[in-house]
């Protein structure tokens, strides 16, 4: 057991160092000079020159990329270049905004998409699994920005239930907060919860066919009490597995959806740093959502061996 | 009598929160400043924000574009033209208390040309010799050939003073002397400032401003429309505009700005080095058709690289009008038929708009553009450093910058001794008349070479709620001066 763990630690800290090295070439070879960038085109070479110093861009990249690494290890990401503060401090504020609009979602999502998938699945080739299934289809191609559009002309321009966007920060009220994330939650989360009631009704009805279903039926449970205590469970691995994907995406990826509501998101942060070429805003940013993707990854596993005892002994 | 008290603070209590309203506002900004220190970067966020609200410098740019006094309240210069004293208003502090004085002036001044100084406009301190405190209240500044332009250099947002002790937090909690003090900055969302009570003027009307970023032109039109937003004085979706025209509760605002937006022709390199095909390429291009296609038709046409509000502008729109039969019959006199050149198009909508529509128009006079859209950093890179460019569209935003012209190394590498020593010339003279008849001149001179073709002035559409008024109708600099901004209802 402490073997299996070691050995995952190594090869979780070579994923890191890997992606590490890969972000920060990828990331420097990209054209453009962020103190020019910073100071515009009426500025002076000198100026420049003087900027590129301060801003140790005249370090020789091998040191630049050491230096970077040791201060993420000692938890220093750096200083941004354009905001001048320190890059913990900026996503730490992000992650604030992100973090909680992607779990927002994502129960929305998994809240929408488990019964809407249970009823389809139970229901299968009736008049109510079709419906489902149109509207699924049609909410997996109604692109989320539309959607979203579509939230604000309803519910901020017309009917001004809700502030069209913005973000006025927990200070401000909890509940407040919450109701700025509610429509780009949905918006958010109305694709997702299309897919993953796709998802848990096809792993439903697959399981629905198993022997063991059949088995349960002959000892006399009824279908729906073989559906929610046998096929439920078994049909939750591919259902799980989605929604870390989603999770990893609704953190990192909901960009068009922060642009919409001008929220102040980690995605934004991420657009900003890139067109400002604040590059060493984008290498942590990148590097933390990497890290992200593989804790998310873990937990999903650990969550498997939650739902099915089989993949606990870890053969 | 109860109920009719009950109905009379009900009406003192609304009429309460009514007026409580009035002195709040929210500013809509497109892009979100990269820091507060107006001092050390080029962004025009940062001056949208701070400029004339939080700092100030010792003159100051009004409405109109004219030089007005602002922390010095009136300035003598020497008779050969090279010292300028600088007479300060008395009882100014800065909003941490301190006061600000003859050496705060000299600190910010030989701070911002200093050797290792990042001040993104270090050329407008460039001619300064020396700075010097003559007594609290007066300071003189020498400078090593006359400049009849230095108090205008001194009210761009670049030159505001500032304090020694405060200005290496002025990135994050900015320190100055202005109308407002800086209250809180919550990144990716917004800046609050709030009215400095100690102001030296007259305080402004309102208690707080808040500015949002919002970047997106549909965004921006819902928080309009739901009444987020008071102000946005540069609407980033202009194809939008005509939808607050046509609503009362909006007025539009359209004013011009100091950019030129032109079409930068590369003329150290064939076959752009040729007079001939520039000029070719100049009357191969419909201004109205790029001003309607690409900016909904705000704009006004320009034949050079002048402000047309500006009172020594010349129209000279008819030296390169349009005439695509003459375009053709140059470019086959230059013996350049079957060009194919290539087009690079920075990010904003101008730019990616409008060059769509010049390919068009080249095309016709047989042309072939081939396009690529780069960002601003990559834009910086290629083609302002690297010179690595056929043309390009850029909109030239800084105020009288004309003398661009006069630096042979500039991107688009015009190189023409007789127009470096007229601007020359043109920097050390401070005869009002006299500077007119060179503006005028250096005007015609970059019109007749067909540098670049000129196409347009950018405007600034603005669109604000219609119970506001006191708003900027112009932007002379990169600015919203909120000094004199008020509710009316």
């Amino acid at each position: 057991m402490l073997r299996f763990a070691l050995t995952r630690f190594v090869s979780l800290t070579l994923s890191l160092l890997i992606a590490s090295l890969v972000i920060f070439a990828v990331i420097e070879v990209i054209p453009g000079d962020p103190a020019r960038y910073m100071l515009g085109i009426n500025a002076s070479e000198d100026a420049v020159a003087a900027l590129r110093e301060q801003l140790g861009l005249n370090d020789s990249l091998a040191l630049r990329y050491l230096d970077w690494l040791g201060g993420m290890l000692t938890g220093d990401f750096g200083l941004s270049y354009t905001y001048k503060v320190p890059v913990s401090e900026l996503v730490m504020q992000r992650l604030w905004v992100s973090l909680p609009l992607a779990l927002y979602a994502l129960a929305l999502s998994t809240l929408i998409a488990i019964p809407v998938g249970l009823i389809a699945a139970a229901r299968r080739g009736s008049a109510a699994d079709y419906s489902i299934m149109g509207a699924t289809q049609l909410g997996i191609a109604v692109p989320n920005f539309w959607f979203a559009m579509l939230l604000v002309l309803i519910f901020a321009v017309t009917l001004r239930w809700f502030s069209a966007g913005g973000f006025p920060g927990w200070d401000a009220g909890f509940w407040l907060g919450v109701k700025s994330l509610t429509l780009p939650a949905f918006a958010l989360a109305l694709p997702q919860a299309s897919i993953l009631a796709r998802v848990m009704r096809s792993a439903l009805i697959e399981t629905l066919g198993e022997d063991y279903i059949r088995t349960a039926r002959a000892k006399g449970l009824s279908r729906r009490q073989a559906t929610v205590r046998h096929a439920l469970r078994n049909a939750m691995i591919p259902v799980l597995t989605i929604i870390g994907l989603q999770f990893s995406f609704l953190l990192a990826g909901a960009i068009i959806i922060e642009n919409v509501f001008y929220l102040p998101g980690l995605g934004r942060l991420i657009f900003q740093g890139i067109t400002q070429r604040d590059l060493i805003v984008v290498e942590s940013l990148v590097m933390l959502l990497v890290f992200a993707v593989i804790l998310v990854t873990f937990l999903v596993d650990v969550a498997y061996a939650a739902v099915d005892p089989r993949l606990r002994r870890g053969r | 009598m109860t109920k009719l008290f009950t109905t009379a603070a009900a009406v003192a209590l609304m009429a309460g929160t009514a007026l409580a309203q009035q002195d709040t506002i929210t500013v809509g900004m497109q892009l979100e400043p990269p820091n507060l220190d107006p001092t050390g970067g080029a962004a025009a966020a940062i001056d949208e924000v701070v400029y004339a609200n939080i700092f100030e410098g010792l003159t100051r740019f009004g409405p109109d574009g004219s030089i007005q006094p602002a922390l010095a309240s009136e300035w003598e210069v020497s008779e050969d033209g090279t010292v300028y004293t600088f007479t300060l208003r008395d009882g100014v502090s800065f909003h941490d208390g301190t006061a600000m004085d003859a050496e705060d002036v000299v600190f910010s001044l030989n701070r911002a040309r200093a050797e290792d100084s990042t001040n993104a406009q270090k050329a407008l301190f460039a001619g300064i010799t020396e700075v010097e405190a003559v007594d609290p209240l007066t300071v003189r500044v020498t400078l090593s050939e006359p400049n009849g332009n230095f108090p205008f250099n001194m009210a761009w947002g670049d030159a505001v003073i500032v304090a020694e002790e405060t200005i290496e937090q002025a990135a994050t909690t900015p320190i100055g002397t202005g109308p407002f003090t800086f209250t809180e900055w919550v990144q990716g969302d917004h800046v609050t400032i709030s009215r400095n009570e100690n102001y030296w003027g007259e305080a402004p009307a309102l208690a707080t401003a808040t500015f949002k970023f919002i970047a997106d032109g549909n965004a921006a039109f819902a928080a309009m429309m739901a009444g987020d937003i008071d102000v946005f004085p540069v609407f980033p979706a202009p194809e939008l505009v005509s939808q607050f025209e046509a609503d009362p509760r909006f007025t539009v605002i359209e004013g011009s700005t100091e950019g030129e937006t032109i079409l930068a022709m590369n003329n150290a390199v064939a076959p752009l080095d040729d007079v001939k095909v520039r000029e070719a390429i100049s009357h191969a291009i419909n201004r109205q058709e790029i001003i309607d296609g690409a900016m909904f038709g705000y704009g006004t046409p320009i034949g050079t690289h002048f402000a047309p509000h500006n009172p020594d502008y010349v129209d000279l729109t008819e030296t390169s009008n349009y005439d695509p039969e003459a375009a053709k019959a140059l470019l086959a006199e230059a013996g350049a038929e079957g060009l194919s050149l290539r087009l690079m198009l920075p990010p904003p909508t101008y730019a990616r708009r409008g060059g769509e529509i010049i390919a068009a128009q080249l095309r016709e006079v047989g042309i072939e553009t081939e396009i690529t859209n780069l960002e601003w950093a990559q834009w910086l890179e290629q083609v302002f450093t690297g010179k690595d460019f056929d043309l390009t569209i850029v909109s030239h935003t800084e105020p009288a910058d004309i003398n661009i012209y006069a630096r042979p190394d500039y991107y688009f590498q015009y190189d023409n001794a007789d127009f470096q020593a007229l601007i020359a010339d043109l920097a050390v003279e401070s005869d009002p008349e006299a500077r007119a008849a060179m503006n005028k001149e250096a005007q015609e001179t970059i019109a007749n070479d067909f540098v670049n073709a000129y196409l347009f002035q950018l405007a600034k559409v603005g669109v604000a709620n219609a119970n506001i008024e006191g708003l900027w109708e112009n932007a002379p600099t990169q600015a919203n001066d909120l000094t004199d901004v008020r509710w009316t209802e």
